[in-house]
């Protein structure tokens, strides 16, 4: 238990993440770094989840049992988006986003 | 009671063997499938008799009248509770005599066609066909109900359509096929309209309830006026346009004329015999309501039989194909029982003149299917339609010659042939009622005699033709049904209709009015005189007197340019004032609209498309700037 340590430092630390992820998501061409940022906002969602667990209701335990969901799911989810990516770079060659653009008008 | 449950097989029959012929007919030999639908033809023929002798000698009557017996009947539409369509068989003193008449010149031009259509192309086609329509006219005859007798009705269009149409790669046989069929179609639309107004007032649309002496429609005449007249008269005179159109009635005739290009046997079943008769079965199925609720729509059924009569006997006059000439003489013939049904009153004594309808369609479908069937043998031997490339005939032709000879003399009312007593009825029934419409039928009937007597010397009689081929005599299988409705004619006459067929089913006594009898008969001998001394040797009488009545012979021989009035009228009034107009509103402002909403999308959509670029990151930095937008909204902005 870290004592003396406010729940804003959690959340401020939470939302830095969380944004650091989608700037990530948005800026970056590679597909593998693009999903490395998908993990970072996933993460950032766990800490608000913990901290808000450990600080308004201490005695009960969902806020634990939804990251640990997350923390799963996140996992299928990367090997699903790696088998995807594996996929693309076979088709294209190339695993920038901006150049697998063939779902358009 | 009788059971008369096997009446089925009257309409079963000939159904099964259209199915059978039409499709499986083409793996059959030709002459087979023939034999079987005459065959079929002759099982129905045979049921239909066995089915007059018990109604007419076996089935109880009512005090002394005939009953109407429902066969069969079962709901095939169930609309509501109160309004369903039935298909049934009514049996009536009117429906039996239509069995008999349907299936006995049915059966003889069945035996007929065989020998005639010989090593045609769609032998069994053709008689597919004549089965199909043999089922509809059976089926229209037994209706119980007006729907039904409307369903049949078409269906008998239908078939007057393909059969007309028989030779399909000839092109006039393709128009004449169109022509009947939309002219008659244009005509049912009325009849459709009259079934509606009438079964709206009287909710029903069965027979027995509608002419039903204390049911709604006789009952209850009021109801809301229109021009005059009530809204029944208005439905019944609806109900006879549908009449008007399938009996070639003025001013809807102009189709049967050129439905003589289908093959002489159709002509004679469908064009002389059955399908034309069935206006006249039409108004004299609904006769009770005409009678005692609508006489104005039975004074519009006289006046246009009348006139039609009269306007198709002059056309007659001058035509010069021997088919068609028979064809006006059918529109002339039915003339005179739409206005014998027109004159007659109901019940007893004064339903004379229904009786003596009943009685003239019974033997003008005898005769004039003769006629027919004799123009057929005639045309078979010669090869031709026209009167003027034949002559002296009689010699080559001397079955034929004599049977032609009977039905002229049957048709121009000499006694004691059938015409004779079914005319003498129809005048003196006129006679009593209206004075015009007396002398009007008095004068058709002179020159009934004198045009019919006309084609006959000019066929038998006349210059004589030399033939690139001699002609020959036709074939057994085609003379014999001649000498069956020969035989027909001159004795169907003595039937006692007066004890069989009359408006309300009771016996009454008809006797020969000796007033009306002697003058019909001395003009009709008149008229056969005049044709003798124009026709019997060639002359150049007929060409003086043509050219004399220069226009009236035009007019005649040009059929009064009816045609040429409802060319007019269609092209020149209605389709440039009424089609044209609504086909530019249709193509203009109702697909107009249509397009430019078409139009509108399309631009806004080849505008914006561009969002849709493919850029999985430019997606998503939407989808973030809008969650953060409207996150933004709500917390702060929203209160």
């Amino acid at each position: 238990m870290i004592t003396g340590v406010p729940v804003q430092y959690f959340l401020i630390l939470a939302t830095l993440m969380f944004f650091a992820g989608v700037y990530g998501f948005l800026t970056r061409r590679n597909l593998i770094t693009m999903l490395m940022a998908t993990e970072l906002i996933l993460n950032s969602v766990n800490i608000n989840f913990m901290a808000f667990n450990r600080y308004l209701y201490p005695q009960k335990m969902e806020g634990m049992f939804f990251s640990l969901f997350v923390i799963a799911v996140a996992a299928s989810e990367a090997a699903v988006a790696i088998a995807i990516i594996i996929n693309i770079y076979r088709r294209f060659a190339t695993i920038n986003v901006e150049d697998v653009n063939q779902m358009k008008f | 009671m009788i059971n008369f449950g096997y009446t089925i097989w009257i309409l079963l029959l000939p159904f099964l063997m259209f199915l059978l012929l039409g499709l499986a007919g083409h793996k059959l030999k030709p002459k087979l499938s023939g034999l079987l639908g005459t065959a079929g033809l002759g099982i129905i023929t045979v049921l239909s008799y066995i089915t007059a002798y018990k109604y007419f000698f076996t089935s109880e009557k009512v005090d002394g009248a005939y009953q109407k017996i429902i066969a069969l009947n079962g709901v095939w539409l169930q609309l509501t509770e109160n309004l369903h369509i039935d298909i049934g068989i009514l049996l009536d003193p009117i429906s039996v005599m239509m069995l008999i008449v349907v299936t006995t010149v049915s059966f003889m031009v069945h035996i007929y066609s065989i020998g005639y259509m010989h090593g045609e192309k769609g032998f069994e086609r053709f008689f597919a066909f004549l089965s199909l329509f043999s089922f509809s006219m059976l089926g229209l005859v037994v209706a119980t109900n007006i729907f039904q007798m409307y369903i049949f009705w078409e269906l008998v269009g239908v078939s007057s359509y393909l059969l007309i149409g028989f030779y399909y790669t000839k092109p006039s046989a393709v128009r004449a096929s169109k022509k009947a069929f939309i002219v008659t179609r244009f005509a049912d639309m009325g009849f459709l309209i009259g079934i509606l107004i009438l079964s709206f007032n009287t909710k029903t649309f069965d027979f027995i309830s509608l002419t039903s002496l204390t049911g709604p429609a006789i009952t209850q005449t009021g109801g809301a006026a229109f021009m005059g007249l009530s809204v029944l008269t208005w439905s019944m005179i609806f109900v006879y346009m549908g009449g008007v159109g399938k009996s070639a009635m003025f001013p809807f005739h102009i189709w049967l004329p050129d439905a003589m290009e289908g093959p002489t046997p159709v002509s004679a079943l469908i064009h002389a015999a059955t399908m034309v008769v069935a206006g006249v079965y039409l108004v004299a199925r609904m006769f009770p309501i005409y009678s005692l609720a609508a006489p104005d729509a039975l004074n519009v059924v006289a006046y246009v039989g009348a006139f039609s009569s009269l306007l198709a006997a002059v056309i007659a006059c001058t035509q010069t194909d021997i088919k068609r000439v028979l064809a006006f003489s059918t529109m002339s013939q039915i003339g005179y029982m739409m206005l014998a049904l027109g004159v007659s009153g109901y019940g007893g004594h004064d339903g004379l003149g229904y009786m003596a309808s009943m009685f003239h369609l019974f033997t003008h479908a005898m005769f004039k299917a003769l006629l027919f069937l004799g123009a057929g043998a005639i045309i078979h031997a010669v090869h031709s339609n026209h009167m003027t490339e034949m002559g002296g005939l009689r010699k080559y032709l001397p079955i034929t010659h004599a049977t032609f000879l009977i039905a002229c003399l049957t048709i121009a009312g000499i006694p004691p042939l059938s015409g004779f007593f079914s005319k003498d009825e129809i005048l003196t029934a006129a006679l009593h009622h209206n004075k015009l419409l007396f002398a009007v039928e008095y004068a058709v009937a002179g020159l009934t005699a004198f045009y019919m007597f006309r084609l006959y010397f000019s066929i038998f009689w006349g210059k004589e033709t030399h033939y690139h081929h001699t002609p020959h005599e036709a074939p057994a299988l085609m003379t014999i049904p001649l000498i069956i409705l020969a035989i027909g004619s001159v004795f169907a006459g003595f039937i006692p209709f007066s004890k069989l067929v009359t408006s309300d089913g009771m016996p009454f006594e008809s006797h020969i009015e000796m007033s009306v009898a002697v003058p019909s008969v001395l003009i009709g001998l008149i008229g056969i005189g005049i044709a003798f001394i124009m026709y019997r040797k060639e002359t150049a009488i007929p060409d003086r007197l043509a050219a004399a009545f220069k226009y009236s012979y035009k007019w005649s021989y040009n059929k009064f340019y009816v045609d040429e009035a409802y060319i007019f009228i269609t092209k020149n009034i209605i389709f440039r004032y009424i089609s044209t107009p609504i086909a530019w509103f249709d193509r203009h402002i109702i697909d107009g609209t249509m397009n430019s909403i078409a139009f509108v999308a399309q631009l806004v959509s080849f505008r914006i498309r561009g969002f849709q670029s493919g850029q999985l990151q430019k997606y998503g930095f939407v989808f973030v700037t809008g969650a953060i937008s409207l996150a933004i909204l709500l917390i702060y902005l929203w209160k």
